[in-house]
């Protein structure tokens, strides 16, 4: 069935393209998800002394290395968007497809930290630092998989041409999720 | 514009089941609401027939067991607070009216509309499904407080409960897709010429509930999460002995719960004040004023939320902070009315159906928020906490908002709906059948609350002080209004229904009013408008001095008052 | 902000990558910061450089820093509610004992946290195995 596009999402009565607008709220929903659960998290890290000893079995080194690929990830798909801009279609496709592999590899160190964590017994029902580590690493986990999945779908129309807005949109998005890993990394792997 | 669009042929299912058009995700949302409210209905004929009659087999349902009682009215909160008042209110006719009032000719994100409908459906189907599992619906109150509803050795429904939580999350994240939806749709794509001033009240309600859910749901997002992890797999973010703590979900659960209220009750003040403008024929009083209490209860709402808590445990000293801000959320809420009031002083009014119901609400609703007052200073609270007073409390809010201003709407809209009048007799038939068995039912219920009968108790047989003759004859009074109630939403549904098929036809403006829905042909087209409309000034310019006729659509090129009263 | 409104119009790959490169020589010092074991310190490497580089990605690379201002305000509203939810909760929820009651949660000690032998299975215990 043919979709058109009605004519409202053209208008822009703030000036603010509608796309963009719309990630925004999207971003101030998702401010208050991760901001309930990372809140949730500090109170009780605040007030448990032994949570210190627990975030000791973190890996800082895979976490860090992992801020750096989402840090890196994030010049990909702003040098994508800049490309977009410029109309290279091209060069855009190719970096949407280098933040998607470095979507990837976060993916894969995690699920290498997570392995060996489990191995060693840090599972989620060791405590309740541990239910939240993994709750939170999960749930932002979550979002880097389904922004891989729907930067994989805008490559594919970023290669023909279409909807080039939507760069800035994922981008927009793929930023926050970097921004949520650098307030995770040193709530659960830094402070100790 | 749109006759590329009327002209696509379409089959049944993309017309009416896969349709991107905002009206019909609108009525889907309606209807599945309603139905909804069918199941969350025939739920409270059962537990008020239990309550009135201990242990009879009620009607089409049988014994009621203890474990049945606890589900059943459980299932009655969640149904008609997430499934009923939400779907109607917020999405069903913030998606039929937002477009239409604007002047443009869809949402903005048609396609995400759809989903987000598509996601509610499914929320609505695994809770239906929660009920036919082992050991059935979920138990443990629509709050949910743990460990009742983390442990399944306390609520005994060990697959209801994560249904429930699973369902209620679905539902959520539906709301966060349209709310974005409807939030742009008004920001970005408004008509030429139509400022922020010229939008009407009721797509401001819409629009700043959806910012107020939006704001509030994502802690209890996580919350639920949480709280699901604590049921499936044996986490203890709820459980006091491995660190965590009961008191987090009733904070998580209240900070999002209390926004709710306002979520809900906005949009039905909106309808209520576009309702009132009409049918006063006066310009509506105090627009900004309007607006700017309306903004002032939006960040309150924010503040009050432990005054749910009172008797949990919580810090006295935090107790007295929220009693306050509790008490001064009263002062926008009471503005609103006052201001309503205002519009109707002088006015020749018409008393038609939708008018009689947004009246109702506001008599209704004003009872509701007094015995609020009682509630949220903490002192008198420590008596009225889970006792029927609150339920008589919060029914005399949640009734004038969901039920009266879901009728006001729906009988104000019906001839741009589907294109034909109501039956005004037996609309008014319908209104006073419903409101004085309301009133019947929970006027008994603040007696028996101050008499001190507790909420969560399936039968008061082994309460001696409780199950005496006189308190029993209340509670009788009550069911038997609810049943006559009950009865009386027949004859809408009959009027309803015959109305659709065999009314009168609409005119295109059959109330004359203002607002630009009322512009286009009844019901309006796939796109809405033949010719997008231009708005020269605000949607209530009725009466005005300087014309001939008594209203004057925003779409009429001229001088904006507004301006040339400066 | 004075120095985004300089680079108003600066869109060019060069200057993300400048920002990049910031932000990575940041990233180090917050990895290097909890080494040198003084607690103060490591708060301030940790969640001052957090806050820095969030703040960084939002304005150079969301192109915050050329946004209409009212969606930075949106944003810190969001989070201005995240610190009422959070100085509402902590009274209640950071309290370990109450007048009419004391939790039943001992914390546990460095020693006792450690895994150390996972062969002797502990692997996958409940929390209820936990010791407490």
């Amino acid at each position: 069935m043919a979709f058109q596009v009605p004519v409202a999402t053209s208008r822009s009565s703030t000036g603010i393209p509608t796309s963009r607008l719309a990630v925004w709220w999207v971003l101030a929903s998702e401010i208050v998800i991760f901001g309930g659960l990372l809140m949730s998290y500090l109170l009780f890290r605040l007030l448990h002394t032994s949570w210190g000893y627990e975030a000791a079995h973190t890996n800082p080194y895979a976490g860090g290395f992992n801020t750096f690929v989402l840090l890196t990830s994030s010049l990909f798909v702003v040098l994508a968007h800049q490309a977009a801009e410029v109309g290279d279609t091209k060069r855009s496709f190719r970096y949407i497809w280098y933040t998607i592999a470095g979507g990837g590899v976060f993916m894969l160190v995690k699920a290498y930290e997570y392995t060996s964590e489990i191995m060693h017994g840090y599972t989620m029902l060791k405590s309740v630092f541990w239910s939240f580590y993994y709750t939170a690493t999960g749930l932002h986990g979550f979002h880097v998989l389904c922004g891989m999945v729907i930067m994989g779908i805008i490559a594919q129309d970023v290669k023909k041409g279409k909807n080039l807005h939507r760069v800035e949109a994922i981008g927009i998005y793929w930023h926050f999720v970097d921004v949520v890993w650098i307030f995770l990394f040193p709530l659960l792997y830094i402070a100790k | 514009m749109s006759e590329a669009h009327t002209h696509h042929e379409m089959s049944f299912w993309e017309k009416y089941v896969f349709s991107t058009d905002h009206k019909i995700i609108g009525f889907q949302y309606m209807f599945t609401g309603l139905f909804m409210a069918l199941i969350g209905g025939f739920f409270v004929y059962v537990f008020r027939m239990q309550l009135a009659f201990p242990g009879i087999d009620v009607p089409g349902f049988g014994h009621v067991s203890e474990l049945a009682y606890n589900s059943l009215v459980t299932n009655h909160g969640t149904i008609m607070i997430f499934w009923f008042a939400m779907p109607v209110l917020i999405a069903a006719f913030g998606n039929f009216l937002i477009p239409l009032m604007i002047g443009a000719d869809d949402m903005v994100f048609p396609r995400i509309n759809r989903l987000s409908y598509q996601i509610f459906l499914l929320s609505a189907l695994v809770l239906i499904a929660s009920f036919f599992v082992p050991n059935g619906g979920f138990g443990g109150s629509w709050t949910a407080y743990p460990p009742l509803s983390a442990e399944a050795q306390y609520n005994a429904t060990p697959l209801g409960a994560p249904m429930w939580v699973i369902a209620v999350g679905l539902e959520f994240v539906a709301f966060l897709l349209g709310g974005i939806n409807f939030i742009t749709t008004l920001m970005n794509a408004r008509a030429p010429g139509m400022k922020m001033y010229d939008i009407p009240i009721v797509l401001w309600m819409i629009v700043i509930a959806s910012i107020l859910f939006m704001c509030s749901v994502g802690p209890l997002l996580a919350g639920a999460i949480m709280l699901l992890f604590d049921q499936l797999i044996g986490t203890g973010f709820y459980n006091p002995a491995h660190g965590g703590d009961p008191l987090l979900w009733q904070h998580l659960f209240w900070f999002f719960g209390h926004p709710e209220v306002y979520v809900v009750l906005l949009p039905a003040m909106g309808i209520v004040a576009e309702i009132m403008a009409v049918f006063a024929r006066k310009k509506l009083f105090g627009y900004k004023t309007i607006l700017y209490s309306v903004f002032a209860t939006g960040i309150l709402s924010f503040v009050v939320w432990a005054h749910h808590q009172f008797i949990a445990g919580i810090d006295p000293r935090m107790a007295n902070l929220f009693t306050v801000t509790t008490l001064i959320i009263s002062v926008p809420i009471a503005e609103l009315c006052f201001v309503y009031i205002a519009t109707l002083y002088g006015a020749s009014i018409t008393f038609s159906t939708p008018m009689l119901w947004a009246l109702a609400f506001m008599a209704e609703f004003l009872i509701g928020g007094v015995t609020g007052i009682f509630l949220g200073a903490s002192g008198l609270d420590v008596y009225y906490h889970d006792t029927y007073f609150v339920v008589a409390h919060f029914h005399y809010t949640f009734v004038p908002i969901a039920i009266i201003g879901f009728y006001a709407g729906i009988t104000y809209w019906f001839p741009k709906m589907f294109g034909r009048m109501l039956n005004e007799y037996w609309g008014k038939v319908h209104f006073w059948g419903t409101i004085i068995p309301f009133n019947f039912i929970f006027i008994p219920l603040f007696i028996l609350g101050a008499a001190g009968q507790h909420r969560r108790i399936s039968g008061y047989v082994h309460f001696p002080d409780l199950y005496t003759q006189d308190l029993q004859n209340l509670r009788i009074i009550a069911t038997v209004s609810l049943i006559a109630m009950l009865a009386f939403q027949v004859v809408f549904i009959v009027n309803m229904v015959y109305s659709w098929f065999r009314g009168k036809k609409a005119e295109i403006n059959p109330w004359k009013a203002n607002t630009l829905e009322w512009t286009v042909p009844s019901p309006p087209p796939h796109g809405n408008f033949a010719e997008f409309p231009t708005v020269y000034r605000g949607p209530y310019e009725y009466s005005h001095p300087d014309r001939e006729v008594d209203y004057w659509p925003q779409n009429e090129p001229g001088p904006d008052p507004a301006k040339s009263r400066k | 902000m004075s120095e985004a409104a300089e680079h108003h119009d600066d869109h060019s790959p060069g200057r993300y990558v400048k920002i990049w490169v910031i932000l990575l020589v940041l990233l180090a010092v917050s990895i290097i910061g909890p080494t040198l074991g003084i607690k103060w310190l490591t708060l301030i490497t940790a969640f001052g450089i957090a806050l820095v580089k969030a703040g960084m990605v939002c304005a150079y690379f969301m192109h915050l820093n050329i946004e209409l201002k009212y969606i930075w305000y949106l944003l810190l509203a969001t989070l201005l509610l995240l610190l009422v939810l959070f100085t509402g909760f902590a009274p209640d929820v950071m309290k370990p004992s109450g007048q009419r009651w004391v939790s039943t949660y001992v914390e546990p000690t460095e020693e006792e946290i450690a895994v150390h032998h996972p062969e002797e299975g502990n692997e996958g215990d409940r929390i209820e195995a936990a010791p407490h």
